[in-house]
């Protein structure tokens, strides 16, 4: 297995459920030591993806090569090979934070120390805890440890952050950047758009299945053509597209139940000409925001539809 | 760093921290303990006390103080069997319809004597039965034929001698399928299953661990419960305790692949529960836990012997009260041998891991 061959190659991935087409003809290819994301609303086939992957789930059609080698020929290569956490494991509460690290430790041909990797994931204080007396934040870092402890080449995290606090949240991010600092490959799910363009080198945005846009998060950001967004809600009467479109700097426009988005290239000209228009109609801003463009406005781009609504 | 070549230390092989996780669940639950431990010995204590031996029944009588009743009273006082008071006719009807006392004895003089009881109440006519015995033969009647009484109340034919090899029987069942069978659902709910199998860790040596705590603390259990039996009630242990733990360690192997089985493929816990019950409820009717499967009609006895509790409990009661050898019970290790490998065999290739 050289180090060139990539960390992960999938091609032409199909899964159904029954109707449902949750991947629907996926390519993806993913480098060594990259910190790769996979974005999308709930139910896009992340997870699914992921899992095939893993080898937790069949393909109904495509290859997926993990570190060169394929689940049919070598499960148990790549079972030690790869490091995972997934979404909703819970680990056995009775048993404390070292006995469950232990415990992953014996599974693996090459391993961490214990101690090490208890060390790595800063749960020193809480090794003889058990592991239902730890919160959140705790119990995803042990996760972690459990997926560290086997010296994985490559990581796959299905949403390791989902209903953590900021601060846990912030834990997790230094503690996947040091796996990636190390030169392991991680591969990420999540639907946090801030997460995946402070995490990740390059980003696949999914949706029904297939991957509708991918590439570093500064490129998939600048195909808004743009580098901010204004969002606004009028009380009173409503304003056309088309006039808002002849507004200076603006490329793009969105109207979306009362709530209008504007992706705009020069802001200190385009605010000023908006509240120009609106001051000789009888309508008011109830609400005006702005921000430097993100994924999640790439997402609304490309779908139409923001990514917390599913 | 890394650790690798060197032969690993036994504490981090996979089987031996696979064993001490199933340990550590069990042991740091205390509802878990009380069940397999405690619950069986008080059974078989509460069942015990309500069926322990009795010293032969001494009737109550009254002789009615009329004629020659202190010399009648005088002659059944020296029959061991009698408690024998003397009433004032005034009472003497309340006392014998209160039941305070079995039979009334009423020396009506002319040396005729009259008896009142009730014919219905057995211990009434046995009463009589003894009162008459003395009273004859005082009087003179000789028995034509002379007659030894000798008394035989062997250890081994108790209703507890009985129970606890049944009782041992029914917790092995109950311990090994729910031991086995709760935790693989729990932890395939739980979805840790899932994260294990992502891990190169062995499927077989995970199914091992469950049968290896179970035989470990089987020990244990069979331990308790035994010794409580003969230290408490004097239950017989006449045959080896080899035998005795061979048997038990079959029968909660093989019951821990029903366990298994059962376990296969339910993803909720309760679902499971409801085969667990489905299957554990033909054995405790029919498989002579309180009572003698003797019982059942004849056509449903091959049924019944193919049961594996069946076996377990008929070998335990040989091994414990008969003395019975290994080589002696071919029926019962045959039995058991055969749902061991059926069940695992079963259990492995339907098993849901993912």
């Amino acid at each position: 297995m050289s180090t060139t061959t990539p960390a992960l190659s999938i091609r032409g991935l199909v899964k159904r459920y029954g109707n449902i087409v949750a991947v629907d003809g996926l390519d993806l290819e993913v480098a060594r030591g990259e910190c790769f994301g996979l974005l999308g609303p709930n139910g896009a086939g992340k997870t699914t993806t992921i899992e095939i992957c893993e080898g937790l789930n069949n393909p109904d059609d495509g290859e997926v090569v993990v570190l060169g080698m394929r689940h049919r020929d070598n499960p148990l290569g790549i079972r030690a090979a790869i490091g995972i956490s997934l979404q909703e494991t819970q680990l056995t509460e009775k048993l404390t934070v070292e006995e469950t690290v232990r415990l992953f430790h014996s599974f693996y041909p090459r391993r961490r120390p214990v101690d090490e990797v208890i060390a790595a994931v800063q749960l020193d204080e809480k090794r003889t805890a058990r592991v239902g007396q730890l919160s959140g934040g705790q119990k995803q870092r042990l996760a972690l440890a459990c997926a560290l402890v086997g010296d994985p080449d490559l990581f796959f995290l299905d949403e390791p952050t989902t209903g953590l606090d900021p601060q846990s949240r912030r834990q997790l991010w230094d503690l996947i950047g040091r796996f990636k600092a190390e030169g392991r490959t991680v591969v990420i799910t999540t639907h946090y758009m801030d997460e995946a363009e402070h995490l990740c080198d390059r980003v696949a945005i999914v949706d029904h299945g297939k991957i509708i846009a991918q590439g570093t998060p500064r490129q998939l950001i600048s195909l808004l053509g743009t580098e901010h967004v204004v969002e606004f809600r009028l009380d009173g009467l409503a304003l056309g597209e088309t006039e808002l479109a002849a507004l200076p700097g603006v490329t793009g426009v969105q109207v979306k139940d009362g709530r209008y988005q504007l992706d705009v290239t020069m802001i200190h000209q385009t605010i000023p000409a908006l509240l120009a228009l609106l001051h000789g109609r009888d309508s008011a801003l109830s609400e005006l925001t702005t921000h430097t463009a993100t994924l999640e406005d790439v997402f609304v781009h490309l779908t139409g539809r923001h990514l917390r609504d599913g | 760093m890394v650790e690798k070549g060197a032969p690993r230390p036994w504490r981090d092989r996979a089987i031996v921290q696979l064993t001490l996780a199933r340990y550590r669940e069990f042991y740091r639950e205390p509802e878990a303990m009380f069940w397999t431990f405690i619950f069986p010995l008080l059974m078989a204590a509460g069942l015990g006390l309500a069926f322990r031996s009795k010293p032969p029944e001494v009737a109550k009588i009254g002789v009615v103080r009329t004629g020659s009743y202190a010399a009648v009273a005088a002659g059944l006082r020296a029959e061991t069997l009698l408690d024998v008071r003397e009433v004032d006719d005034s009472v003497a009807s309340r006392l014998l319809r209160t039941g305070k006392v079995a039979l009334l004895v009423v020396p009506s003089g002319e040396a005729r004597i009259e008896y009142r009881f009730d014919d219905t109440r057995p211990e009434a006519v046995a009463a009589r039965r003894v009162v008459d015995d003395v009273l004859q033969r005082s009087a003179g009647r000789r028995d034509p034929v002379p007659v030894i009484n000798a008394f035989v109340r062997e250890r081994g034919s108790r209703y507890i001698d009985f129970l606890i090899p049944g009782l041992l029987g029914m917790n092995l069942m109950a311990s090994s399928m729910w031991g086995i069978g709760f935790s693989v659902v729990d932890q395939r709910r739980k979805k840790l299953l899932r994260r294990f199998v992502a891990t190169p860790m062995s499927r077989a040596e995970y199914l091992a661990s469950f049968v290896l705590a179970r035989l470990t603390l089987l020990v244990v259990e069979i331990g308790f419960l035994v010794s409580f039996g003969v230290l408490a009630f004097g239950v017989p242990l006449r045959g080896s305790i080899v035998g005795l733990v061979a048997l038990c360690l079959l029968g909660s192997m093989a019951f821990g692949g029903l366990g298994l089985l059962i376990a296969a493929r339910p993803r909720t816990v309760e679902a499971a529960s409801g085969l667990m019950n489905v299957t554990m409820l033909p054995m405790w009717v029919f498989s002579g836990v309180f009572f003698s499967s003797g019982n059942f009609p004849d056509a449903m006895q091959p049924f019944i012997k193919a049961l594996p509790l069946t076996a377990l409990n008929d070998g335990l009661r040989a091994i414990m009260l008969e003395g019975a050898g290994v080589t002696q019970l071919p029926l019962a290790f045959g039995v058991l041998s055969a749902w061991l490998v059926i069940c695992f065999a079963l259990a492995v290739k339907i098993f849901r891991w993912k």
